[in-house]
């Protein structure tokens, strides 16, 4: 669209940059505040400086809930892209069932996430659980209360049964988006299934695929709620992801330093990979 | 390799219980088109055409009828069985492979050999002056150069038995609409392929199709040559339809074989095969063969419209408009004037058909 | 039915699992969940569900999370229509840059805005209000509704912006009359993902209330740390916050494809 320059258009975007700026800006501000301060006691702050963020840098703490969620978030990618995926191309791309299977898989999408965890808690307890007790009948002996890899197992279970949805919602509008003239030829040419989807279906899907990806990327590394519901981040910590780290140091702590200045680090990473997401989407959309 | 196509009876419904008229978007059709030939099915938007075309590539099987390829019934065989090619109203190509791979599809696909592959491939880029681009991704073409890579993959099969147009200009650059069009007429020339184009624009058919086929609504109105289609219309559609503009079409009255319109007397090809029996009748005259004489029909002239080598002059008559075609050279008079119909021209309509 | 089609059936089978196992234990006493596995309650009750409708502390829970949702939808999605009017249609200085920012906010963790939200909102007296939720909500929902609603609105020519006020419309008489029931579907979406986002979050919506305005989901947390573990009316409890989410989605069933094509989640 040919855009007219006009710098009125600031009045329009007024309520929006200053209800987001109230949120964004002063609470950054007072994180910034803190992350560079030392504070003993009620209202005696010190210069540190850059010290609060070396020492999360350096925390052996630090390093292994990062390194904790990058393995988690990389786990959950691997199922969840391909299965969501896999389940798109197999749905029915017409017809009565079309809307009902769209409505049910969108339900757990809008389950509030601490009723989420709170589900999987339920289910997964060892004895009185649908999953804890199926599995234990199996011959396993699960407990994710108290085995780290049953913990594991079970909250990247409830991610997958959380969020798969919304990869398959995307995919399947992007697969339907394909007009039918595609397939038609592809027929007329003899093409056989796996060549439809290998020179029709997946090049046409890189963009939502590649949102998709983003998406569950960036909510899996701010996961906190459903994880804490269903395990508080153990046994010990080793479900504790950032966010969950993060909230522990700030809570645990008197000095508000070096919550903040892994607030600062960790919104940091964020931010790189939305300046990833940004410059790809507008790519991909200038094609 | 290149087959006879027959329709017979062929109706079809898009609805599940047809009942009315109206329920079908096909109205029994039988129709024989012979080898080799260039047809063009032509025809306002909603008249079935690209319904018509999808049935015969078997894209949509017919609610009834047979279809024929060579007297074979191939009404339950699907599109790759009946061998035919396809271009669509917008280039469809495979976005991730080369033009060489694109136009070698369909051949890898049905386990032709490399050395083949190569000389089909090569020489269907050269009939199509895509051989310089051979290597190029086809995501990389302009719209002309992605429908002729898509006319491409139907000329490189050599067992194809048609190849089907569905309206292939509508994404086309004016200025290159011609010069695809020439080159479809000249490919046509050169393979001899039966080769049926589906189109509403009526300079696309009667430039390409030695046969033409006008339908509306579902139904075949008149089947012939170009030029047939324009002397002689069988049906006051095909006349409004085709030309620029179309025949008028005056309604009249037709007592002891003469036709009578508004009142006066006109001379006319067929007024006297009526037979009586009623209808609604019409008078039907293209303006090239309306002209201005000393007496006739008297007419006030409306408005005259300059199109460079002749000029559109509107004409009316006790409330009814003619139009009339008057070469540059011609003098137009103004005002009050007489215009007379050419009589092997005029011919008489009732509900639509030509009386015969 | 065709083979392939067992793979969604089987998937939302999958799906459906933790429901029926949460809407079983809601119908079971809290005995009868201890005690033992069963696949359906033998003592069937809605004890469960009495307490929650009768007693106040459990429903104006639930009142006020429908109250925060809803006036996080409507302001969000009332700042962002003109905002994204102005994104679609003008060009500024900082225009790309101003996107940009806003989207970041979509991305932003909640867990960093956890505490400085507490103290940012108990400083302007709006602790303990839903109000308080909604406008930190707006945080991450106004950046995802510009971004909807610009989408929906680039999809829009010009020419019937200046159509209207060829015909002598004044801006706002075109705006609300002509525009905004043109990109209905669009801000049918934007309110969905809105009420999506808003309804599920947690961790601010327990961190800006205490008692007034404290939210089901806190109150959920709340009992099962406080009384024990009384997991039948726990999962009443969560059962019933399924409903609003279900009926949110059967009403726009029919767009969810297209709002999710537009790619903009």
């Amino acid at each position: 669209m040919n855009k007219l320059t006009n710098q009125r258009a600031w009045w329009f975007v007024l309520p929006v940059v200053l209800l987001v700026a109230f949120n964004a800006i002063i609470p950054l501000m007072t994180v910034v505040n803190y992350s560079v301060q030392e504070s003993f006691g009620e209202n005696m702050f010190f210069w540190s400086g850059v010290r609060w963020f070396e020492e999360v840098l350096r925390s052996e703490r630090f390093h292994s809930a990062l390194w904790r969620q990058i393995l988690f978030t990389g786990i959950i990618l691997v199922i969840e892209v391909p299965l969501g995926l896999a389940i798109a191309l197999a749905m029915p791309r017409k017809g009565p069932w079309v809307s009902v299977c769209l409505v049910l898989m969108a339900l757990p999408l809008l389950i509030p996430w601490n009723v989420v965890g709170a589900m999987w808690n339920i289910m997964a307890l060892p004895d009185i659980g649908l999953l804890g007790r199926g599995l234990n009948a199996l011959g396993f002996t699960y407990n994710y209360t108290r085995q780290p890899f049953a913990a594991w197992f079970t909250v990247v279970l409830m991610d997958v049964w959380h969020w798969t949805s919304l990869v398959v919602l995307l995919c399947y509008a992007g697969l339907v988006s394909i007009p039918d003239a595609y397939y038609q030829a592809a027929k007329i040419d003899a093409a056989r299934p796996w060549a439809v989807f290998r020179y029709i279906q997946l090049p046409k899907l890189k963009y939502v695929l590649t949102i998709a990806i983003l998406l569950r990327f960036m909510d899996s590394f701010m996961i906190y709620t459903e994880v804490v519901v269903l395990t508080g981040g153990g046994p010990g910590n080793s479900t504790t992801f950032l966010s969950i780290d993060l909230v522990k140091t700030a809570l645990g702590q008197f000095d508000l330093g070096p919550a903040a200045a892994m607030s600062l680090i960790y919104f940091l990473i964020i931010l790189l990979f939305s300046w990833l997401f940004y410059t790809l989407m507008m790519r991909n959309e200038a094609r | 390799m290149m087959a006879n196509i027959g329709l017979q009876d062929l109706r079809h419904s898009y609805l599940p219980n047809p009942v009315a008229d109206a329920d079908w978007a096909l109205k029994r059709l039988t129709i024989d088109w012979a080898d080799g030939g260039a047809y063009a099915l032509l025809g306002p938007s909603g008249c079935g055409k690209t319904t018509l075309l999808n049935i015969i590539s078997g894209l949509i099987k017919p609610t009834e009828g047979r279809i024929l390829f060579d007297g074979r019934d191939v009404t339950d065989a699907s599109p790759e069985e009946r061998n035919i090619a396809q271009v669509f109203q917008f280039p469809v190509i495979y976005d991730t492979m080369t033009v060489h791979d694109n136009l070698a599809f369909p051949l890898r696909n049905r386990g032709v050999g490399k050395r083949e592959v190569e000389k089909r491939v090569r020489e269907v880029a050269a009939m199509l002056e895509l051989d310089t681009m051979l290597g190029q991704r086809a995501a990389g073409l302009t719209a002309d150069g992605k429908q002729k890579i898509s006319l491409g993959r139907g000329l490189a099969r050599s067992d194809v038995n048609v190849i089907m147009f569905d309206e292939p200009l509508t994404v086309i650059d004016p200025h290159l609409k011609w010069v695809l069009r020439s080159k479809l007429k000249e490919l046509h020339q050169r393979t001899r392929r039966t080769m049926i184009y589906v189109t509403h624009d009526q300079t696309e058919a009667l430039t390409f199709a030695d046969q033409v086929v006008v339908m509306n609504e579902g139904e075949i109105v008149q089947t012939g040559t170009p030029i047939d289609l324009f002397e002689r219309p069988q049906h006051t559609f095909v006349g409004h339809f085709i030309g620029s503009p179309g025949m008028n079409v005056l309604p009249c009255e037709v007592a002891g074989g003469k036709a009578m319109f508004a009142g006066l007397p006109v001379e006319s090809a067929n007024a006297a095969a009526y037979r009586g029996n009623g209808g609604r009748l019409e008078l039907g005259v293209r303006p090239e063969f309306v002209s201005f004489a000393e007496s006739g029909i008297p007419i006030e002239v409306v408005k005259v419209l300059d199109v460079g080598r002749h000029r559109i002059v509107e004409t009316s008559h006790a409330g009814f408009i003619i139009k009339m075609l008057v070469p540059e050279d011609k003098p137009i008079p103004v005002g009050a004037a007489h215009v007379r119909f050419a009589e092997d021209r005029t011919r008489i309509y009732r509900d639509g058909w030509m009386v015969t | 039915m065709r083979g392939r089609y067992w793979v969604p059936l089987i998937y939302i089978i999958f799906l459906l699992l933790p429901i029926y196992w949460l809407l079983n234990m809601s119908f079971k006493t809290t005995n009868e969940i201890l005690g033992g596995f069963s696949l359906w309650p033998h003592s069937f009750t809605i004890d469960n569900y009495r307490i929650i409708f009768t007693d106040p502390t459990w429903y104006n829970g639930y009142i006020a999370s429908i109250e925060y949702v809803v006036i996080n939808t409507v302001l969000s999605v009332a700042a962002a229509l003109p905002a994204a009017y102005a994104f679609s249609r003008y060009r500024f200085l900082g225009d790309k840059h101003l996107f940009f920012w806003l989207l970041t906010n979509r991305m932003a963790p909640p867990a960093v805005f956890a505490l400085p939200f507490y103290q940012l909102y108990s400083a302007v007296g709006l602790f303990d209000t839903p109000l308080a939720v909604a406008l930190a909500h707006t945080l991450f929902n106004i950046p995802l509704a510009v971004w909807i609603l610009e989408g929906f609105m680039s999809g829009v020519p010009k020419e019937l912006d200046e159509t209207a006020y060829v015909d002598g419309y004044s801006f706002w008489r075109f705006f609300f009359r002509i525009f905004v029931p043109t990109i209905a579907a669009g801000i049918g979406v934007a309110c969905f993902f809105c009420f999506m986002f808003s309804w599920v979050e947690l961790l601010l919506a327990k961190t800006l209330t205490s008692v007034a305005a404290k939210p089901i989901a806190a109150l959920m947390t709340k009992t099962a740390s406080t009384s024990g573990y009384q997991l039948g009316l726990l999962a009443a409890a969560g059962s019933l916050t399924l409903i609003p989410g279900a009926v949110v989605i059967y009403f726009v069933r029919n767009y969810i494809a297209k709002g999710f094509a537009l790619g903009r989640v």
